[in-house]
């Protein structure tokens, strides 16, 4: 008697909660892009008469699953990505329903390699960085397992200390940046590596193994709490998202990379290397269904937001530039399809 | 008169008895620093996050802005009163960045609470954006902070007239979730909590007591049962993770209920607290001496009668310890609420057990990955307010111990 009870109640609230219409955006994915996508739905929710959307920090592949996983209430409306989109997850998106995607890039991300202040500055080459934590380097012609261990053997400008950068682990985006951006940029000038090009599997091992001989300490998703361990180790070089950096100013210096330091301007006007594109994706079946989702898609997409004087980049968002931002905006606002 | 060797013995024995105390001792006082040293970490961090600066501007409540609900206006004009010689759309820009983007309310309460306001001139005490808390706070100073060279000289001269002050951080126990540390409070997390643990305390109590009642007292000791009891111990040692995923599918995918809803996270909370319920109340039932059963039957009573008037009030102080500690475990869990979506920004405080909702441990990660400077101390303020939860439940279930523990 208790249990039909019990199922006739849960039955009736599911049944109740699926009858009910959803009157708010349901956003997932990356948690790079959280904060961003968070202020804007703040600021969303307070200037208009729509309800602040929820915001789930799932990491951008998680987002996407849920994201393509089908049409209809019960999935979310837009999931936001540290990188593209992939032909593959567009694939599962269209088998699920979801054909109707828009696309729009909000800005950059950049990434640092920074020290404590106590500590003197780096000024680093990405085929340095590469030197110090790849996992097999070429010496003398041949890869061997990565011999250095201080920075001087690398190259006699830099300090006489050793190895230690503290950095995200393989789950996180921000490695998948770094190991694109510094890594696999840096294996494309040693022709060792460049030899390799026929064995696409070993080439790919070489130009994206980081080493585990502890040089390397993978510190966890959380970058606050890699800004914790530089600060009281002024040995260590730590690997993390630019916001930290600007919020930390006061404890942390950014490293320079190719002679550029990782400052706002340098990261917008594109001369600092190590940056990469923020994303989200609208599902278009949602659009009109979902009070709101214009709107939300158009207060991100506007110059108060993610302009260079917006809210955003007071966040730490690096702008496009202006002729990439308008396209975007034009993009956004009239729900382009996605082209791949 | 005891001879050479057994006195030897003696002495041995002695001093092994006085080691075993000492390791006794040692391992209390390392567990009690362990303890010191979190919670001192946590108040020194933490203590802070309670007091919020506040700058005081006379705002001059101009009949125009409050018609057309432009508080935001009022503020702006009432800076740049402060500082006249700020002219230029840019240096203006910088001087509006001294105060929180949501001042504003506290005007809009103000003339809302009193329309007599309206063409008046008031001194108000306005909320200060997160950098320039931190400064006032003495986290980082004014030159290495956030703050530009401009920005740091006009709240040097704001502090000197002292109309830069700390106040209590009503904010942090009332709001919800925000991105602006200065606006973000526990209030939300809290209301979910609740929600999710009053899910949690109805379903688990009465269908872990009835299973172990009816395991204990009722059923016969056959392979059925042993099984059963074999798959309950070991659902206790389940990951919790394991239990998201169930209500995942469960709850969310079969009968299609709202994502990020207390109500499932409560379900989710039940699966996981049920095993430690039962297996906590048995072990209850079980210390009831069977001459307490066996008096009963021998004055006629029937099971039933037996178990409600006599095993069960006298198990019932276990019974609650047990459930007890398992809804304060269960309410200190963030992973198997990632899996049904209440690892969110939510910054509507939830109205019901439907409405998307959060939970206090999910708001210290959500914090504790947040990268503005002022979220720091606001992780280590919602771990306190996480632990005073705990220990009032923990205190809970000893009053409860005390008032119906029954000795034989």
């Amino acid at each position: 008697m208790l249990k039909k009870t019990l199922a006739a109640a849960v039955a009736t609230v599911a049944f109740a909660s699926a009858a009910e219409a959803r009157d708010q955006i349901r956003i997932v994915g990356s948690s790079t892009v959280y904060p961003f996508s968070t202020t804007v739905a703040e600021q969303f929710g307070k200037s208009t008469s729509y309800k602040t959307p929820v915001i789930e920090s799932t990491g951008s592949g998680g987002g996407i699953k849920l994201f393509c996983a089908g049409v209809g209430l019960g999935h979310p409306d837009i999931t936001n990505s540290s990188r593209r989109i992939k032909a593959s997850e567009v694939e599962t998106c269209a088998k699920n329903g979801v054909t109707a995607i828009t696309e729009v890039k909000i800005g950059y991300d950049g990434i640092v390699i920074a020290n404590a202040k106590t500590a003197s500055r780096f000024d680093l080459s990405r085929e340095q960085v590469f030197l110090a934590l790849a996992k097999q380097v070429p010496v003398d012609g041949k890869l061997v397992a990565n011999p250095y261990k201080t920075w001087k053997q690398i190259d006699a400008k830099l300090p006489d200390q050793p190895i230690e950068v503290l950095g995200p682990p393989p789950t996180s985006g921000t490695r998948d940046a770094f190991v694109e951006l510094v890594m696999e940029e840096a294996c494309g000038k040693f022709p060792e590596i460049v030899a390799l090009k026929s064995d696409a599997a070993a080439h790919k091992t070489a130009c994206q193994s980081v080493r585990e001989d502890g040089a390397f300490i993978e510190a966890g998703e959380n970058d606050n709490l890699i800004v914790q361990k530089l600060s009281g180790n002024p040995k260590a070089l730590g690997i993390f998202g630019y916001s930290f950096l600007d919020q930390n100013a006061d404890k942390l210096q950014g490293s320079l990379i190719n002679g550029v330091q990782p400052s706002f301007e340098e990261i917008a006007s594109g001369k600092y290397p190590v940056s990469r594109p923020l994303f989200f994706y609208v599902k278009k079946a949602h659009v009109g269904q979902i009070p709101g989702m214009r709107e939300f898609v158009a207060e991100f997409a506007s110059e108060k937001s993610w302009g260079p004087d917006g809210y955003l980049a007071d966040k730490g968002l690096i702008p496009m530039p202006t002729a990439e931002r308008k396209a975007m905006a034009e993009q956004a606002t009239s729900m382009a399809d996605l082209k791949m | 008169m005891i001879d050479e060797r057994t006195a030897r013995r003696l002495a041995r024995r002695h001093a092994a008895e006085r080691r075993f105390k000492l390791y006794g001792m040692a391992s209390v006082a390392v567990a009690l620093a362990f303890l010191v040293a979190l919670l001192v970490t946590i108040v020194g961090k933490g203590y802070t996050a309670f007091a919020q600066t506040g700058i005081a501007v006379e705002v001059s409540f101009d009949a125009g802005p409050v018609k057309e609900g432009d508080f935001a206006g009022l503020v702006k004009s009432a800076l740049a009163a402060r500082f006249p010689e700020v002219t230029a759309r840019n240096d203006k820009r910088e001087l509006f960045g001294l105060i929180s983007s949501g001042a504003d309310r506290v005007l809009r309460d103000m003339v809302q609470d009193d329309p007599g306001l309206i063409g008046q001139r008031r001194v108000v005490t306005l909320l200060a954006s997160d950098d320039v808390d931190m400064v006032f706070k003495g986290h980082v100073t004014a030159e290495s902070g956030r703050l530009t060279a401009r920005q740091a000289e006009w709240l040097a001269s704001l502090r000197q007239t002292g109309a830069v002050s700390l106040g209590f951080n009503t904010t942090f126990f009332t709001a919800g979730d925000s991105r602006e540390p200065e606006l973000a409070g526990v209030g939300g997390a809290v209301v979910g909590s609740l929600f999710a643990m009053v899910v949690t305390l109805c379903l688990a109590f009465p269908l872990g007591v009835s299973t172990a009642v009816y395991l204990e007292e009722f059923a016969p000791k056959n392979r059925w049962t042993e099984l059963i009891e074999v798959n309950i111990n070991n659902l206790a040692a389940v990951p919790s993770i394991v239990f998201g995923l169930l209500g995942l599918a469960l709850f969310l995918n079969f009968l299609n209920m709202p994502r990020s809803a207390p109500l499932v996270g409560g379900l989710v909370l039940t699966l996981m607290s049920l095993p430690v319920i039962i297996i906590a109340s048995r072990a209850a039932l079980k210390a009831v001496p069977p001459s307490i059963r066996e008096a009963a039957r021998g004055l006629g009573a029937s099971r039933l009668q037996v178990v409600t008037h006599h095993v069960l009030p006298l198990a019932m102080p276990g019974i609650l310890t047990g459930t007890i500690i398992a809804t304060a475990h269960a309410i200190g869990e963030t992973a198997p609420l990632l899996m049904i979506g209440m690892v969110a920004f939510i910054v509507d405080i939830p109205a019901g057990f439907l409405d998307p909702a959060t939970v206090l441990p999910v708001q210290v990660y959500l914090w504790a990955d947040s990268p503005e400077r002022a979220f720091v101390e606001r992780t280590s303020a919602a771990i306190m307010i996480l632990l005073a939860f705990l220990a009032v439940m923990n205190l809970l279930a000893i009053v409860l111990r005390k008032k119906f523990e029954r000795r034989w």
